[in-house]
């Protein structure tokens, strides 16, 4: 069992990728922040991945750093973020917490995952903890039936590339680009030929992240993958003040990418 | 503690090898890598680069060649009767890194790190730096070996440590002010960091100290080891037996560490790191990670970190912008954790109290960072008596700290340092504190800083 699955799952039969929206806890405000996860939603985001603020984000670029800088200033905990996976899971998407490491593990990983499930979570994201340092994790989150997403990058060998799916639940977080989060130009073959050596490995969705704002670029990369992960887009929709209503404008634009080419791969 | 252990006669003459890290760089329950995937391959190429390098005649012989001819290794050992006057009458030896070129021990390591990124064909490297030693450091190895060199700093530590900027400018490095977070060391290791991931395939990321992602708490250790090495078998030439304390500052730890690393086997050895204590522990305002902090993941490994409830990095406050770090080494959780070291706090104004006294009696101006280990040798060798012998990691030296000083001790309306008659007394230095009118004055001048 896993809703992350299901939901992708559910995607690909229409003859579509998946949408998943990146957007932190805690900017501009809790309460701001749950609205524009409301707002995702409700213009087509399938999947909502509530960033936890960190102080020391080091896989995101100036856009995350920026808007996750406000939120660790105001003190935004896990308590929030809980409460944030509660209105994604009203509003109808699959809620999953993308956080570093050192939240969870201050919070307490069994608790953490207990708490997560009863909240309606389906799982979580680690960035920046691989499944080589990932035991209490592993543990945690098949007793309490949560998905875990770890992440794959370019530079990964054959060999971690089948280790790290195998220890995935829900999908396998394909790192499009060597480099941190921010909207790019260009997505680039990278992420193509990461998630052809990806899908030799395992049967498991493979989502595409780093570097997808619009639609165009979201349709490109459902050409080929089975979510397309779009998180500075999202962000600045907030910095630059346009609120919920850019945020679900946003998602509709991306949600219409996701849905122009149905050649989703098999 | 008896202040005259006794050393067997058939002590080591030759240093052993810690039984730590393992395979995959854990020390006990720490360091381990906790990184982006992106990075694994890079931290599993470097690993096994340093592996073979360090068994490589050719690159033992290279790297011996540079530590002689270009550092000047070994580095002296100076014992400083007049500053152990003011240390209980214990015997004090400096272990002289302030004498290597580029005038502190960051040299040792940044060597290494340069050859290896030779070894492994990239053309750039990148590092963080705080008080700017290590990048000062990694500029020179940069320069002396044809590498391109950027180094990220902490907008606040630019300001604290301009000369070391411009250092590094001559040097023909790229320094880029950083100004996320608390704009110190922690935020330029995150940016180094962000670089690195995005530039991986051209460039090294050659950090500072004996923190971040295996195997760089390894490689550094290693890098840094000869200083322990050096002066262990130092002071068993000169005193025919161990000191009875070795004594280093700690903010990431590579320099203590260094001088630990040979005497870990030797049980009767104490083992002292100083932490930056700032203000004191006790106000919330300082950088001592172990003696206030506790366990958790920063910058790529488990260990002793500062944060709040929610897991997020407190920042740091110390005089000494080398100290000013919320984290510290794996290997210092471990030895803390078993017993094997002690860490203590000490003040910025202990710090400075001992950075006028061993300018004052023996003529030597230290880092204000190495001034943390010698306050603690003030402390430490009152508690242990007259016939102790400290040997004290003096691992940079002061040029780069002379306005911080002037402004702590309020030399700009004066023609000469006084700190004022409390350092002259034992009473006062065991207080802690400087705490005669001329000292409160440069307490609060400190502040401005």
């Amino acid at each position: 069992m896993s809703a992350l699955e299901d939901r992708i799952g559910a995607a690909r039969a229409e003859g579509r990728a998946a949408l998943v929206a990146y957007l932190p806890v805690g900017h501009p405000t809790v309460e701001d922040s749950i609205a524009a996860m409301t707002a995702a939603v409700e213009g087509g985001a399938d999947v909502v991945e509530i960033g936890v603020p960190y102080s020391d984000p080091g896989m995101d670029g100036p856009v995350i750093q920026q808007a996750v800088d406000v939120a660790v200033r105001a003190g935004v905990g896990m308590r929030d973020v809980l409460r944030a996976v509660e209105a994604v899971a009203a509003a109808g998407a699959v809620p999953v917490v993308m956080s570093y490491w050192n939240p969870i593990e201050r919070y307490g990983v069994e608790r953490f995952a207990t708490d997560l499930a009863a909240a309606g979570g389906a799982g979580a994201i680690t960035p920046d903890l691989i499944p080589d340092e990932a035991g209490p994790w592993l543990a945690a989150s098949d007793a309490a039936g949560l998905d875990r997403v770890f992440l794959v990058a370019p530079s990964s060998t054959d060999a971690r590339l089948a280790a790290t799916t195998a220890a995935c639940r829900g999908f396998v977080y394909a790192a499009s680009t060597m480099g941190v989060t921010g909207t790019r130009a260009t997505v680039g073959d990278a992420a193509e030929r990461l998630v052809a050596r990806t899908r030799a490995v395992t049967d498991k969705p493979v989502c595409v992240g780093l570097g997808v704002s619009d639609g165009d670029q979201a349709a490109e990369v459902a050409g080929f993958a089975d979510g397309v992960i779009v998180g500075s887009a999202y962000v600045r929709e907030l910095l630059e003040g346009r609120g919920p209503e850019g945020v679900r404008a946003l998602s509709a634009q991306l949600a219409e990418g996701v849905r122009r080419r149905s050649t989703v791969a098999p | 503690m008896t202040t005259s252990a006794v050393h067997p006669p058939e002590q080591r003459l030759e240093s052993a090898q810690p039984a730590w890290p393992d395979a995959t760089g854990h020390f006990g329950v720490f360091g381990g890598r906790f990184v982006p995937e992106a990075l694994v391959a890079a931290l599993d190429d470097l690993t096994a680069a340093f592996e073979a390098m360090r068994v490589d005649p050719a690159f033992v012989e290279e790297f011996a060649a540079l530590q002689r001819d270009y550092t000047g290794r070994p580095s002296p050992l100076t014992e400083v009767p007049r500053f152990a006057e003011h240390c209980g009458g214990a015997r004090v030896l400096l272990k002289r890194e302030d004498l290597n070129h580029t005038g502190s021990h960051k040299i040792n390591n940044v060597l290494g790190q340069a050859l290896l990124t030779k070894r492994i064909g990239k053309q750039r490297v990148i590092a963080e730096t705080g008080a700017g030693q290590h990048g000062v450091a990694t500029a020179t190895a940069a320069a002396l070996m044809g590498l391109s060199c950027t180094v990220y700093m902490g907008e606040e530590d630019t300001r604290r440590q301009a000369l070391n900027v411009a250092r590094m400018r001559l040097l023909g490095a790229e320094v880029v002010p950083v100004t996320t977070g608390s704009r110190t060391l922690k935020d330029a290791i995150n940016e180094a960091f962000r670089d690195w991931v995005t530039n991986v395939e051209t460039t090294n990321y050659v950090f500072g100290t004996v923190a971040g992602p295996h195997p760089f708490p390894l490689m550094v250790r290693e890098f840094q080891r000869v200083i322990g090495d050096e002066a262990r078998a130092q002071v068993l030439e000169r005193e025919g037996r161990l000191p009875d304390a070795v004594l280093a500052c700690v903010g990431g730890g590579s320099n203590a560490i260094g001088i630990f690393t040979a005497f870990v086997p030797d049980e009767g050895v104490r083992l002292v790191g100083l932490e930056a204590a700032g203000d004191g522990v006790e106000t919330g305002r300082h950088a001592a990670t172990i003696t206030g902090g506790s366990p958790g993941v920063l910058h790529g490994a488990r260990s002793y970190l500062l944060q709040d409830d929610n897991g997020q990095t407190v920042e740091s406050h110390s005089i000494s912008a080398g100290l000013d770090y919320p984290g510290v080494g794996p290997e210092h959780s471990h030895l803390h954790d078993t017993g094997r070291a002690e860490y203590r706090p000490v003040t910025d104004a202990e710090a400075m109290e001992a950075f006028a006294l061993l300018s004052r009696t023996e003529g030597i101006i230290p880092a204000i960072e190495s001034a943390h280990a010698l306050a603690g040798a003030m402390r430490l060798g009152r508690e242990l008596g007259p016939d102790a012998v400290l040997l004290v990691n003096l691992s940079g030296r002061g040029d780069k700290d002379v306005e911080t000083a002037s402004r702590w001790f309020g030399l700009g309306d004066r023609s000469e340092v006084d700190p004022g008659p409390g350092m002259d007394t034992d009473q006062h230095a065991t207080e802690g504190a400087v705490t005669s009118g001329e000292a409160v004055r440069g307490r609060d001048a400190g502040s401005q800083a």
